[in-house]
């Protein structure tokens, strides 16, 4: 390796943005060195300066961005000595990327053939006939049916894991040198990210290709990737391998950023999360010396605080390194860890449904008396049972209904069929409208998306007051203002609050305060439609840790729909997994994450990206694509992409549902023992100390 | 300034003390009804309200425009229009206390522009009538502003209730509504005036019921617009799953996240609709003679002012009105500009 | 598409149908009968017209027929190409309305001749860039030039080039026939009036192509910039502006009116008030619908264009 030069060396590298506040700085002193062949992650939370690192890579950082200081070294040149027509020349032919958003990264007007014969057409002259053919067979080789159908399409008229597939077509078509990655996945389904992983693997493995994965996700990056960087606010904080990085952090926040995630050694009774303090600091607004200082446990005044702090290699010669003054002296045995707790008896039956549909009709053609009317069946048959202080957890991927059965439940949308019992309270066809004050304060919502949740025009209180008198619990104005405060108090959110905006929060903020409103009437029973997936990671643990002491407090019944497995097992108490309308599987988390599994719940758990190397997951292959819900496939809905799929059987009839003891259920044709005989997906190496996983680490 | 002593909190420092909602609205009034009163009803009134009823719109109207460049300060482009706009509501309200002599008082036909005639110094020349262009001209800034300001108020209430319904509950409302909109919008605007106005008669009111037929339906597809963006956010389910009543969702959860467009709107469509008073006076449909108006000068003079040496008399009042709407239209800009920024 | 286009022209036929029904009963009021009279005979007869007279003079005008049949007589009429007879110029309404319509569809012609290239071109360059020198120019005179009425715009275009300067003549009346230097002045004035607006919006649909992430990825792939510009952004930049011209139409036939009426032009708009000033039944019946016709009809073309041209829809 020493004698081979890096493909990209990023060398002090500061990148700032000039806006009406002044100099931005997004990204300071940042180091990097990109072997060939190597693919190299790049980690941290929104506003953490990694997509910027990409675009600096690019030179592509808009009219009010700027590099300035330091040297970008493609293949040993200064980027920033080149000339406009240098830098298109390896634009898009040694240095290609692939982007966040698919479809918006396509141009929707051109077909796809277009935008792909462009490449070899402008970087190496290729006739048209030529470019069109290479185009072709690398369509190919990204694993896209059809490819002659693609080409002939408008980015619209495929799906966007198809889209994703044919921007890395694109990026791959030139044979690139380095390849950029910017959240290739995060706009994907889990089962159709699991898809671009395996081929972004096996891409570089077969190019020869070097990548720069930036990501969110840790676990990603686990899989992808050989070496990696931690980002914090604009610095990398810890860089080295992953096996380094992953076992031995040396960084109190990446130490934070491990204990926020919930891996399978989490259990909410037993070890729960321990969230990261206080929040990110704001670009303009960073504390002076460490930036992680204000939320570190070992910061200390007068050395952490010292501007501009080095980073430090962990050991002499090492290429593990940590921007961290105090990396030595901090005893990593003892992590932090939150007190573990009984967990709660679950009560009577709250809520009871039973064969609960909810079917929608569309018109499709311009004209509205010649139309042909289509059914949509967005939940089909939905039947399942919620107790008191218990967590029911539904699980599934876009266009599995969920959110739709949140709707009905709460009376936004009239059921078609079947019964919602609420205590003694028939619920499934009366509208919001029509329940009265009690049953509406009796079942609450927290909603999905925290820059929505609250109306930007009134202030906090105002929000939580109106909640409170209209739901009777208090009406003198002294009153309500003492139950606002005191709401505020319960989601941790200081009193003053309730005289801002919702525009002066934070995202996590906002879900405090939804968090509060919803428990403003007492209610008995809370629906949360995936009130953390908009989140950052450790606010996310912070937000999830809110809920549940709340609802361990009021013993009330939790249904938390979320398309996060990993988030799912660490707080459910029982899950429900979903697929086109249907419930494939239900059981207690215990159930549904051991064998015997459905299909389709087997290959969810297999797609999940774990952050732990000490995981080993079996390999499940799912092809294609999730089918659309007007259209759903006949028989049983997974059979387009199961691998157990029976034909004759599988594509013809409604699956049975198969009963395993207590109230865990699989609607599937396979056989009992056939089920049971399957392996587990998931399985932890075993360790010396199984109890923490970021110990384990240091002790092996 | 007597103004600012309305709704005030005393805890805040006086800046921030104008700035208030409920400080500014009284500011707005207090400009607002004197100004329209004198306007519309001037003829009831008895000499001696006349002389004064303006009064305390002038201190009123010159703190709504410290106001107006201090929050705007990041905008010069809305400060520019905020001036334009403002120095003709300001001379609207001090029109009566100007040095200015009778507006409608014939004294030397054709007087050029700097003549000095019977012991008259014409500033900006006199009319063919002999009445002196700069009075006439700056007095003609008080009825297009207060029928344009009024047609528009009333197209906006109405259009927006209308929007708000289509919008928030759909169905056969909003096919309703739609499709009696789509009926008035098939016609040009023009012709549309021309109908109506033919049909009322030409005046001030007619007016206001004219541009109302007008614009009411592009405004009502605005805020429709509108309303079907903000129907799906999570806080009016919130509210929704509250039972709040459809009638406060529209008017206290969802009209008040539309006003950023509604305002730029609302400008743009004042520029409009002085434009439409203006054209529509100079072809005889709108205000009638013999008070001074913009449209009515440039009516009077386009058969005997066609000559280099008169065509003052076109230029002054084709200046004013331009200058009015650039405001208007800047305005808009500049807070268009602004709520992007944020 | 041809379904969308089937049931866009019927709605047309519907709302035609309905907007003449309404003026027929609103210009049946006594009112209207009696402004006819008194444009035709005088004020003065009029008020020394006995009852049975004017009875007599209504029946000899046909209007004491009750107007659901005049209207059904109109619409039979209409079917047959006959839109009746003018009140005021006592000839066919079908070719005096023919005859105006030429004039002002020439106008129309210059105006939208040199307006669609200039707004777009200057509108395309200023929102390539962004914040540019050339993008503050241009969006400077653009809001100058809306703001300008018609009015305003065509009394300073008289005063400097026909007033001061004699290079054109002041207005269009053309008495001594046709002479292509009096169309000078009000091409002028709607085109710049126009200019502005399309301008406008055609710097913004570019401008936020070219924020646009298919534009980063465009530039990313390497291409060179006339290929980024011509070829992924002017494509999708281009459709906003397309139907925002077509709707021009809309506004050409309101614009019309003033200029024709102000530089005195023999066209559509002139026509229009001058009918709507008489009372003249037939020609404001006729003039609205060819409005109406004219407007619906360029509300089609650019549904369907927009259709056309978005792949997105079309292919849906």
């Amino acid at each position: 390796m020493s004698e081979q030069a890096p493909v990209l060396e990023c060398r002090n590298l500061c990148v700032s943005y000039f806006t009406r506040a002044g100099e931005v700085p997004a990204v300071v002193d940042f180091n990097l060195k990109l072997m060939p062949g190597e693919a190299h992650g790049i980690v941290g939370e929104s506003g953490c300066g990694k997509s910027t690192v990409a675009l600096a890579v690019m030179n592509y950082m808009g009219k009010n961005g700027a590099i300035v200081g330091g040297e970008i070294l493609f293949q040993g040149r200064d980027m920033r000595t080149m000339s406009q027509e240098e830098l298109r020349q390896i634009r898009g032919s040694k240095i290609a990327m692939v982007y966040q958003e698919p479809m918006a990264s396509l141009n929707p007007s051109m077909r796809i053939a277009e935008q792909l014969a462009e490449v070899p057409q402008y970087h190496e002259g290729a006739t048209q006939q030529e470019a069109l053919s290479r185009a072709e067979s690398m369509l190919a080789q990204v694993r896209l049916p059809d490819p002659k159908r693609i080409m002939h399409s408008f980015p619209h008229q495929i799906s966007g894991g198809q889209q994703q597939r044919v921007v890395i077509a694109m990026a791959l078509l030139s044979n690139p040198s380095l390849l950029l990655l910017d959240e290739p996945t995060t706009a994907l389904d889990v089962t159709v990210e699991a898809g671009i992983v395996e081929l972004i693997k096996e891409i570089a493995a077969k190019f020869g290709t070097s990548l720069i994965y930036i990501s969110h996700n840790l676990g990603l990056i686990l899989e992808t990737c050989s070496r990696i960087t931690v980002m914090y606010s604009g610095e990398a904080v810890e860089t080295g391998s992953i096996g380094d990085v992953f076992e031995t952090m040396r960084h109190p926040y990446t130490r934070g950023l491990f204990n926020s995630i919930p891996v399978p050694g989490a259990d909410k009774n037993a070890r729960p999360l321990v969230a990261i303090r206080g929040q990110l600091p704001l670009p303009y607004a960073r504390p002076q010396g460490c930036y992680f200082g204000p939320r570190c446990d070992y910061f200390v005044d007068g050395r952490c605080n010292q501007p501009s702090l080095p980073m430090l290699p962990v050991a002499p010669g090492s290429t593990h390194a940590v921007r961290c003054v105090r990396f030595n002296e901090i005893d990593w045995t003892t992590a932090r860890k939150a007190n573990g707790r009984p967990p709660v008896q679950r009560g009577e039956v709250v809520l009871d449904v039973e064969d609960l549909s909810k079917h929608y009709v569309i018109e499709s053609g311009p004209v509205a008396l010649i139309s042909a009317k289509k059914t949509v069946k967005a939940n089909e048959k939905i039947t399942f049972r919620a107790h008191e202080a218990e967590t029911v957890a539904i699980v599934g991927e876009s266009g599995c209904g969920k959110s739709t059965f949140a709707k009905v439940l709460i009376g936004l949308e009239p059921a078609s069929a079947g019964k919602v019992q609420l205590g003694k309270l028939q619920l499934a066809d009366v509208p919001v409208q029509r329940r009265d004050k009690a049953t509406i304060s009796r079942l609450q919502m927290v909603f999905q998306n925290p820059f929505d949740t609250l109306n930007p025009s009134h202030t906090v209180g105002g929000q939580i007051g109106r909640v409170i008198r209209k739901f009777g619990v208090e009406s003198d104005p002294k009153k309500v203002e003492e139950r606002i405060d005191q709401l505020l108090d319960i989601v941790k959110l200081p009193r003053d609050f309730a005289k801002r905006l919702p525009r002066q929060l934070s995202g996590g903020q906002k879900q405090r305060v939804g968090i509060a409103r919803a428990f403003a009437g007492n209610p008995e029973m809370v629906i949360a439609d995936e009130p953390v997936s908009a989140l950052d990671v450790s606010v996310q643990a912070a937000v999830t840790g809110l809920l549940m002491d709340i609802q361990r407090e009021h013993r009330t019944t939790l249904l938390f729909i979320s398309h996060d497995l990993s988030v799912v097992r660490y707080l459910a108490d029982r899950i429900i997994v979903m697929y086109l309308g249907r419930i494939m599987e239900q059981g207690s988390t215990e159930e549904i994450f051991s064998p015997p599994y459905h299909p389709y719940t087997e290959a969810l758990l297999s797609a999940v990206p774990i952050a732990d190397a000490s995981v080993r997951k079996r390999k499940i292959v799912v092809t294609g694509e999730i089918p659309s819900p007007s259209n759903p496939p006949p028989g049983c809905p997974f059979q387009t992409r199961c691998h157990y799929m029976m034909p004759g059987v599988c594509d013809a009839i409604l699956p049975p549902l198969r009963q395993f003891g207590g109230d865990h259920v699989i609607a599937c044709h396979l056989e009992q023992e056939a089920l049971q005989k399957m392996e587990p997906v998931i399985t932890v190496e075993t360790r010396s100390e199984p109890a923490d996983h970021t110990a384990s680490g240091i002790a092996s | 300034m007597t103004a600012l002593e309305i709704g005030v909190k005393p805890a805040l420092p006086l800046h921030l003390r104008v700035r208030q909602p409920d400080c500014l609205i009284a500011l707005i009034l207090l400009t607002w009804i004197p100004l329209t009163f004198y306007v519309m009803f001037g003829f009831y009134l008895s000499d001696t309200v006349r002389n004064f009823v303006l009064l305390p719109a002038i201190p009123a109207t010159v703190a709504l425009y410290i106001v107006a460049v201090v929050s705007w300060r990041e905008s010069p482009v809305a400060v520019i229009g905020a001036t334009l706009v403002f120095f003709w509501i300001f001379v609207a309200v001090a029109a009566p206390y100007l040095p200015l002599i009778d507006p409608n008082k014939p004294i030397a036909p054709f007087a050029e522009v700097g003549a000095l005639k019977k012991d008259h110094w014409f500033l900006l020349g006199a009319d063919f009538k002999g009445r002196d262009m700069l009075s006439r001209d700056l007095w003609g800034c008080q009825r297009v502003l207060v029928w344009g300001i009024t047609a528009t108020l009333v197209a906006y209430a109405i259009g927006a209730f209308f929007g708000l319904i289509a919008g928030y509950l759909g169905g056969w409302w909003d096919q309703a509504i739609s499709l009696v909109c789509n009926i008035i919008l098939s016609f040009p605007v023009m012709v549309l005036f021309i109908l109506i106005l033919n049909y009322l008669g030409p005046s001030g009111f007619n007016i206001v019921i004219a541009v109302t037929f007008a614009s009411a339906p592009a405004i009502m597809r605005i805020v429709r617009g509108l309303t079907l963006d903000t129907k799906t956010r999570d806080y009016i389910f919130a509210a929704q799953t509250r039972g709040e009543h459809p009638l406060r969702i529209m008017i206290f959860e969802l009209l008040p996240n539309a006003r950023g467009p509604i305002i730029v709107d609302a400008c743009l469509r004042l520029g409009y609709t002085t434009v439409a008073i203006t054209t529509l006076t100079f072809l005889g449909l709108g205000l009638q003679p013999p008070d001074p108006d913009w449209g009515l000068m440039i009516k009077e003079s386009a058969k005997v002012a066609m000559v280099w040496r008169f065509s003052y008399m076109l230029l002054v009042p084709a200046l004013s009105v331009s200058s009015l709407i650039l405001g208007f239209n800047l305005l808009a800009d500049g807070l268009r500009e602004m709520s992007m920024r944020d | 598409m041809l379904k969308l286009l089937g049931t866009r022209l019927l709605q047309m036929i519907l709302i035609m149908g309905i907007i003449s029904l309404i003026l027929f009963a609103i210009f049946d009021s006594e009112k209207f009968k009696k402004q006819i009279a008194v444009n035709e005979l005088g004020g003065f007869a009029v008020s020394a017209l006995s009852d049975q007279d004017y009875q007599v003079w209504l029946e000899k005008k046909g209007l004491n027929v009750p107007f659901y049949q005049r209207y059904l007589n109109w619409a039979g009429g209409v079917a047959r190409g006959d839109f009746g007879k003018s009140f005021e110029k006592n000839e066919p309404v079908g070719s005096l309305l023919a005859a105006r319509l030429l004039h002002t569809g020439l106008l129309a012609f210059w105006v939208f001749a040199l307006m669609i290239p200039l707004s777009l071109t200057f509108g395309i360059i200023a929102g390539m860039k962004e914040g540019s020198a050339q993008d503050r120019l241009t969006s400077f005179v653009a809001v100058v030039t809306t703001s300008l009425p018609e009015i305003a715009t065509a009394i300073i275009l008289t005063v400097v080039f026909a007033l001061g300067l004699h290079w054109l003549p002041p207005n269009a009346a053309m008495v001594n026939g046709w002479e292509w230097q009096a169309l000078v002045l009000p091409v002028l004035t709607l085109v710049l009036y126009d200019f502005g607006y399309v301008a406008r919006m055609t710097r913004a649909s570019m401008a936020e192509v070219m924020h646009s992430q298919y534009i980063r990825t465009a530039v990313l792939k390497g291409l060179p910039y006339r290929r980024v510009i011509l070829r992924h952004a002017l494509r999708n930049a281009l459709i906003a502006p397309f139907t925002i011209i077509v709707l021009q139409l809309n506004w050409l036939l309101s614009g019309v009116v003033v200029v024709e009426v102000f530089f005195q032009y023999a066209g559509f708009g002139k026509l229009l008030l001058d009918a709507a000033l008489y009372g003249d039944i037939y020609v404001i019946q006729a003039a609205t619908l060819v409005a109406v016709f004219v407007a619906v009809l360029s509300q089609i073309i650019s549904d369907v264009g927009y259709t056309f041209l978005n792949p997105r829809i079309r292919f849906a």
